[in-house]
């Protein structure tokens, strides 16, 4: 039995894959993946998956490491070294652009690159976001439900655009309605509105959820 | 709320019995520290665990029942835990319970006192979070959170969130001390319950530190006694002293060996960690520095760093020659007044004349001073850089003495040129206003004023050329200087120990927790697994970087501009303790 999805508004196309629990009252565990695109048209992968319903965790893929850029790169940098070696004739030239091809691919595979960004919300926890970079490196950020004040989607001016993005409001512990920190998700992989709101709507749901469940003893 | 349940990975295969923890009310969530198994006797376990109260000032009290179904269910010893659940009260009651071949546990928590929400009446949702007992107890966190209350009872208000379970484990080591070999009345099973973990090595160095800190805190004193002697207070050795960068490098180290040997020891973490870095830091420096040594003294270095130093010099001191003589020409297509450029360039040529003089005097003695200096380099890597720091210093002598004289020349100059400029306006420098006012001259002072103003004016450009020359000499000169200065304070200041525990043991130093959820089943209690999240090591270096000699540029870009359009002297590496200029 595979359960079905409304196609979304705005996204392309959809992939439902869930896993059911036995047959009976209990909630599926469910996990479906969702397919936007980023504000400048690349292709993006929300995969969403529903532990409970106090914690769900959204994976969002970026496009990978196109052979044409790269292929563009290593060329230029190739060419410019031949050039230089024409000029020069000294062949430690050519063994410095290769050297640096390499160390600057591998620098930016394991330094630059972001392939996942994960998003992992447990109520009464925290909020925990993992950044995975193209040779396999996690580098993850928790923070705490009760510094956690809201979930918003704020707008920005970056470079010539207006963009829309996720981020998460801090609590200040001097003032109790100010505002100490605002830290952005998502921020290499940039998603649209639209993808914004899914995840908007089920972090929102969650806090609700935590704060209802916490102020009942 | 859904209560937390922190439990060890080290209890997940230990035999049925009663979990032992601390309840923490405000996030709803207990913390396991270990299982009492069976047979126990309920007053024996009682006394435990208040001894263990005692002794670290955690709440440790018996949070409910822990059941671990080998063989087929046993109803017996289901209704027995239940059971216990009267002998030993505590709100709520846990009931965790691991069946056999299953990875999935259930889990309960049940309230006796009437509950007042109508969806589970007395029964919460859990959530099991697994943590590494042996990491968590061992890491620091950064920043750290405020001190923890060492009097008896719960110090709960200073730690807030995943803190309070940090400091529950590390504050509870008297709980661990009792493992599965000892004859104790009560079997627990926690990280130690293997057998206590010590390393002979880290054993012996214990036992020995004691002697050898009492013997190196009195030879340092000696030293320090020394050193403090009435005859450096003397006016030609103290400047000599202060200006030299080798004594006060020589003096930076003597602090810390000072600090490493003393017989107090560290009050908290972060001073032992100190301690650690200096010392990690000076073995390195004195192993760098017998490498350098070696390679000196192996195949007859030092002779041909002596024959070479001489020709060197002879070499700089007739590139500034060459140089005065073009500045005495045309430099640069530009016309100088000729009359004070034979004068300066003939003052200065003396000068060189005089260095060289003196460097021929003294080259018989080099290569022994030289093989005296390099055996300085046992002292450590940065005693030897400074050393040659200082030789520089000591070779572009008289560049210095050009940049002074033409420095102040320059100086006096743009003084009197401003000072006349203001004259020729009709205006003074009002001293006791502190401001420009206008004033009326006689006409004869007008005359002498207007007439020396234009001889400054015609002359600047000769003066201007000879100090922008010596000028960028010396900044050559400081700039070299700056780099080895700049290269000892990485020695000095690099926290290698703290870098070395962050490569191999990453869980001591932690810049926070993160969470893995594990294989989840519907209608079970969601399981996650705490794990440590090391300190970046930009962090590392930042928050455990050693004070250096302090040598810094106490200038900003802008004042430097200033400073050398107006002749003013520079002094780009004030020595701590100097009075400014």
């Amino acid at each position: 039995m595979r359960a079905r999805e409304r196609p979304r508004a705005g996204g392309w196309g959809w992939r439902a894959a869930a896993a059911l629990g036995p047959r009976g009252a209990c909630p599926p565990a469910m996990e479906d993946e969702l397919s936007f695109s980023d504000i400048y048209g690349g292709r993006l992968a929300l995969q969403r998956r529903h532990y409970s319903p106090s914690c769900r965790e959204f994976c969002l893929s970026c496009p990978r490491l196109s052979l044409r850029s790269l292929t563009a790169v290593t060329c230029s940098v190739w060419l410019a070294a031949y050039g230089l070696f024409t000029l020069c004739e000294n062949s430690m030239i050519l063994s410095a652009a290769i050297f640096i091809t390499l160390i600057g691919l591998l620098g930016y595979l394991h330094f630059v690159k972001i392939d996942q960004e994960t998003l992992l919300i447990i109520d009464s926890l925290g909020i925990q976001m993992t950044s995975t970079y193209a040779s396999g490196k996690e580098s993850t950020t928790f923070i705490e439900m009760g510094k956690v004040k809201d979930v918003i989607i704020n707008e920005a001016i970056y470079m010539q655009k207006v963009i829309y993005y996720l981020c998460i409001l801090l609590n200040d512990p001097m003032e109790p309605n100010g505002i100490s920190q605002v830290v952005p998700v998502f921020q290499s992989a940039k998603p649209r509105l639209d993808c914004l709101i899914e995840v908007y709507r089920s972090c929102q749901e969650i806090l609700a959820h935590g704060k209802a469940t916490s102020t009942s003893p | 709320m859904v209560l937390k349940a922190f439990f060890p990975t080290c209890c997940a295969s230990a035999d049925s019995g009663l979990l032992v923890g601390r309840w923490v009310p405000e996030q709803n969530s207990a913390v396991v520290l270990a299982v009492v198994h069976f047979p126990f006797i309920p007053i024996q376990v009682k006394e435990l665990l208040a001894q263990v109260q005692q002794a670290s000032g955690v709440g440790v009290a018996v949070l409910g029942t822990w059941c671990h179904r080998r063989q087929e269910p046993e109803e017996s010893l289901g209704h027995f835990l239940e059971g216990l659940g009267a002998i030993f009260s505590h709100e709520p009651w846990l009931q965790l319970c691991r069946e056999r071949g299953s990875k999935f546990w259930s889990c309960k928590a049940t309230h006796r006192q009437v509950p007042t929400s109508p969806s589970a009446p007395g029964e919460d949702q859990v959530m099991l979070i697994f943590y590494d007992q042996r990491k968590v107890l061992l890491s620091q966190l950064h920043p750290p959170t405020a001190l923890p209350d060492h009097q008896a009872g719960d110090a709960t208000a200073s730690t807030r969130g995943l803190a309070a379970v940090f400091d529950t484990v590390a504050r509870s080591e008297a709980l661990f001390r009792s493992d599965r070999f000892d004859e104790g009345l009560v079997r627990l099973s926690h990280w130690q319950s293997e057998g206590v973990e010590a390393s002979i090595l880290v054993e012996l160095a214990k036992q020995a530190s004691g002697p050898v800190c009492l013997l190196m805190a009195y030879l340092l004193s000696l030293i320090s006694a020394a050193s403090t002697c009435r005859v450096f207070k003397l006016w030609p050795l103290s400047f000599i002293c202060s200006k030299l960068s080798t004594c006060e490098q020589l003096r930076h180290r003597l602090e810390q060996l000072t600090f490493i040997f003393s017989t107090q020891k560290a009050e908290n973490a972060s001073q032992l960690m100190r301690k650690a870095n200096m010392l990690v830091s000076v073995l390195l420096d004195v192993a760098l520095g017998l490498t350098l040594l070696s390679w000196l003294h192996g195949k007859d270095r030092i002779g041909q760093l002596a024959d070479a130093l001489v020709p060197v010099a002879d070499w700089v001191a007739e590139e500034l020659q060459h140089l005065l003589q073009w500045l005495m020409g045309a430099p640069a297509g530009l016309k100088m007044n000729r009359a004070l450029d034979q004068v300066l360039g003939r003052f200065f040529l003396y000068h060189i004349h005089l260095w060289i003089s003196y460097i021929h005097l003294m080259s018989p003695f080099i290569e022994r001073i030289l093989w005296h200096m390099g055996l300085s380099a046992c002292l450590g890597l940065t005693v030897a850089l400074s050393i040659l720091s200082d030789i520089i210093a000591l070779l572009t002598f008289h560049i210095y003495c050009f940049y002074v004289y033409g420095a102040r020349l320059y100086c006096l100059k743009i003084c009197g040129l401003s000072s006349l400029w203001r004259l020729f306006r009709g205006k003074k420098w009002n001293v006791l206003r502190q401001r420009v006012d206008s004033c009326s001259y006689d006409l004869d002072q007008l005359f002498i004023g207007t007439l020396l103003f234009t001889i400054l004016v015609f002359l600047l450009p000769t003066t201007a050329l000879y100090y922008l020359v010596f000028t960028l000499l010396r900044l050559l000169v400081v700039t070299v200087q700056g780099l080895i200065h700049l290269l000892v304070d990485l020695v000095n200041s690099l926290p290698l120990y703290a870098l070395g525990l962050r490569l191999c043991r990453p869980y001591r130093l932690s810049a926070g927790v993160k969470f893995q959820v594990l294989e989840h089943e519907a209608g079970r209690p969601l399981r996650l697994l705490m794990q440590i999240n090391p300190l970046p090591y930009n962090r590392v270096v930042h928050t455990y970087r050693l004070p250096s000699c302090g040598c810094h540029p106490k200038h900003s870009w802008g004042s430097l501009c200033r400073k050398l359009f107006f002749g003013e002297l520079i002094y780009p590496w004030r020595q701590r303790g100097d009075k400014q200029d």
